[in-house]
């Protein structure tokens, strides 16, 4: 009961945000929350480290960047195709992988994340170093104008919303709970009949169509679609935002996406600038340290100990 | 002579197949090799002990080049002392890196110890990007080793031949030291079974500092000889990481020789694609190693799914 009337306070704060602060900022943070979301769907409740998560981002942006720049369509059709083509790339991927465990894991997605980047950098469709620039919003059911950034925000609130309350169903669902057990103990999942690998390509194929739709979106929102999505960088700040949050929590991964996403506006701004990457280093390094639990982990751990 | 060079243009030809070109990529095909074989060696040794996948070696390959570069630079240090010292300032930064960063956390899960040394790559990476830009910087070629040696099919330059030799030999010096030496045979015993040897009276974590120290120091050499061919800048170690990564899924991390000819091995298809097919000499590795995760999973070498 607790919790509802806490998620209904967070979703109101979310109505009103645009208001107080730059609606494009905060369609980045919902961009990105439902982009660590979907990674921690895998990390925090399936215990598979991808490290080429960006991939699936970079494949959403790129198919509806790529859509909506040559054919006249409308932006859900749009964002439907980058999220159908994110999860086939999730599903072939995603057949690999599941065959290695562990840091293997991690190598395998990095390595084929890495293959996805060079497509990338060379196919036609993309733009190269350029990427694909000047991607028009559109209007939603070809009723509602997008151009405005107030309009925009409601949307990619709603996309947020939908993204979250599907992880929310798959995380509490009986095919959460057997993610959960192979999370834990793989080999027992296995003795007690369940299929794991098949698990685990299901939340894989699952993840990488939710990163799609952060990514088609996060196009729209920025009107660009570029090498940066695909990159090994991106797949690590993802990490990181989990990581910070986090993992296996609900709203880790999105208190791990407003603190990063706020501290690179923040440092991009200051004297720090070039040092982005540094900063971000370094809280990897203390998040591995001393905060494996992240900031929502900590938080609990506090409510539990003294309410 | 003159009868070889004459042949050699008959050749030169053979089969539609301009020789001179197919060599000159595969002497870059093995040149990469090698620096493949030393990183991936590095990878498995301390995957071996620590079982630990080291996320920074890339960033400590790119350490060792600029070390060398600024030893030169600064400190007029020779091409020489440099490949003699830039490997143990490298191996020592590895020792205070495990010794204060990884062994707090080498009872957690071993995913911690990959994002801890991500995070150490990232700070290397950034640190440097930001010092000396992300542009490349030149290292001249030491004088003993300019000019090059003409073959029948191709001019070998006398660095590139260096670098082949010198790398294979510390290869076959390491795969050596472990597989039939006593230290090696502490460093293996430990990888088996690290409580065993503790209880035989061996200081089991030195070893493992020590073994984290030497293959980094590997990765610092690597970085030395890579100065002066590849230009030395900021982001040389992230990309060849991802592919040493490709190798060692390729390779598997049962075996350090099986690492050292994988690494080799990649090197020589990459260069023959890029003479084949050029579009693809980037993806071609990350091709293979779609190819064995199909066949089989565990690696050429590998020991355990």
């Amino acid at each position: 009961m607790k919790n509802k009337k806490l998620n209904l306070a967070i979703f109101g704060l979310a109505l009103l945000a645009p208001f107080a602060l730059y609606p494009v900022f905060l369609m980045k943070v919902l961009c990105f929350a439902l982009f660590a979301c979907a990674f921690n769907l895998l990390l925090g409740f399936a215990g598979l480290l991808s490290f080429g998560h960006a991939i699936f981002l970079g494949t959403g942006a790129y198919v509806t960047g790529y859509l909506m720049l040559t054919y006249s369509i409308t932006p859900e059709i749009g964002i439907v195709a980058g999220v159908i083509v994110s999860a086939l790339v999730g599903l072939v991927y995603g057949k690999l992988a599941v065959k290695r465990e562990g840091i293997y894991f991690a190598m395998v997605t990095l390595a084929l994340a890495q293959l996805m980047f060079f497509f990338y950098l060379q196919a036609p469709f993309t733009g190269g170093e350029d990427g694909l620039q000047g991607v028009p919003r559109g209007a939603l059911f070809g009723l509602i104008d997008l151009t405005d950034n107030m309009v925009m925000y409601y949307f990619v609130l709603a996309i947020f919303v939908i993204g979250f309350l599907l992880i929310y169903r798959t995380v509490h669902s009986p095919f959460g709970q057997v993610l959960k057990a192979i999370r834990e103990n793989e080999p027992r999942a296995i003795s007690l009949g369940y299929k794991v690998n098949q698990y685990k390509l299901l939340a894989f194929v699952l993840s990488a169509a939710l990163a799609g739709l952060a990514g088609s979106t996060k196009a729209l929102v920025f009107q660009l679609a570029s090498l940066n999505d695909v990159h090994w960088f991106m797949s690590g700040e993802v990490v990181l935002m989990t990581l910070l949050g986090g993992m296996g929590t609900i709203w880790g991964p999105v208190l791990g996406a407003v603190t990063i996403v706020g501290l690179q506006n923040f440092l991009a701004s200051g004297p720090l600038a070039n040092y982005i990457h540094v900063v971000m280093g370094v809280v990897f390094i203390l998040c591995v340290l001393a905060f494996r639990n992240g900031l929502v982990g900590e938080l609990q751990r506090l409510v539990k100990k003294n309410f | 002579m003159l009868h070889g060079y004459a042949l050699g243009a008959v050749m030169a030809t053979f089969l539609g197949i301009n020789l001179f070109g197919l060599f000159g990529q595969l002497l870059v095909g093995l040149i990469n090799g090698s620096f493949y074989a030393l990183l991936a060696l590095g990878l498995a040794i301390i995957f071996g002990l620590l079982k630990i996948i080291n996320f920074s070696q890339g960033a400590l390959y790119m350490l060792g080049a600029f070390t060398a570069w600024m030893a030169l630079e600064y400190l007029q240090i020779n091409y020489w002392w440099a490949l003699f010292l830039v490997p143990l300032t490298v191996g020592a930064f590895g020792i205070l890196l495990e010794r204060f960063l990884i062994r707090p956390i080498a009872n957690e899960d071993h995913l911690y110890s990959l994002l801890l040394t991500f995070g150490v790559a990232l700070i290397l990476q950034g640190l440097f990007t930001d010092w000396f830009g992300s542009s490349g910087l030149p290292y001249a070629i030491p004088e003993e080793l300019k000019g090059g040696t003409k073959l029948p099919f191709m001019y070998l330059p006398n660095y590139r031949a260096w670098i082949i030799i010198f790398s294979l030999t510390v290869c076959a010096a390491t795969w050596f030291m472990i597989e039939k030496t006593k230290l090696g045979a502490y460093l293996r015993a430990g990888t088996e079974n690290p409580q065993l040897m503790q209880a035989f009276g061996i200081n089991v974590p030195l070893i493992v500092t020590l073994t984290y120290g030497f293959g980094v120091g590997l990765a610092g050499l690597a970085g030395v000889l890579a100065a002066p061919v590849y230009s030395v800048s900021p982001e040389m170690g992230s990309n060849i990481l991802i592919v040493v990564f490709a190798i060692v899924v390729i390779g598997g991390m049962g075996s350090i020789g099986g690492a050292i000819l994988t690494g080799l091995a990649m090197g020589i298809i990459e260069g023959l694609t890029k003479y084949f097919y050029p579009e693809a000499s980037n993806t071609v590795i990350f091709l293979v190693m779609v190819l064995v995760l199909l066949v089989k999973p565990s690696g050429m070498f590998g020991k355990e799914a």
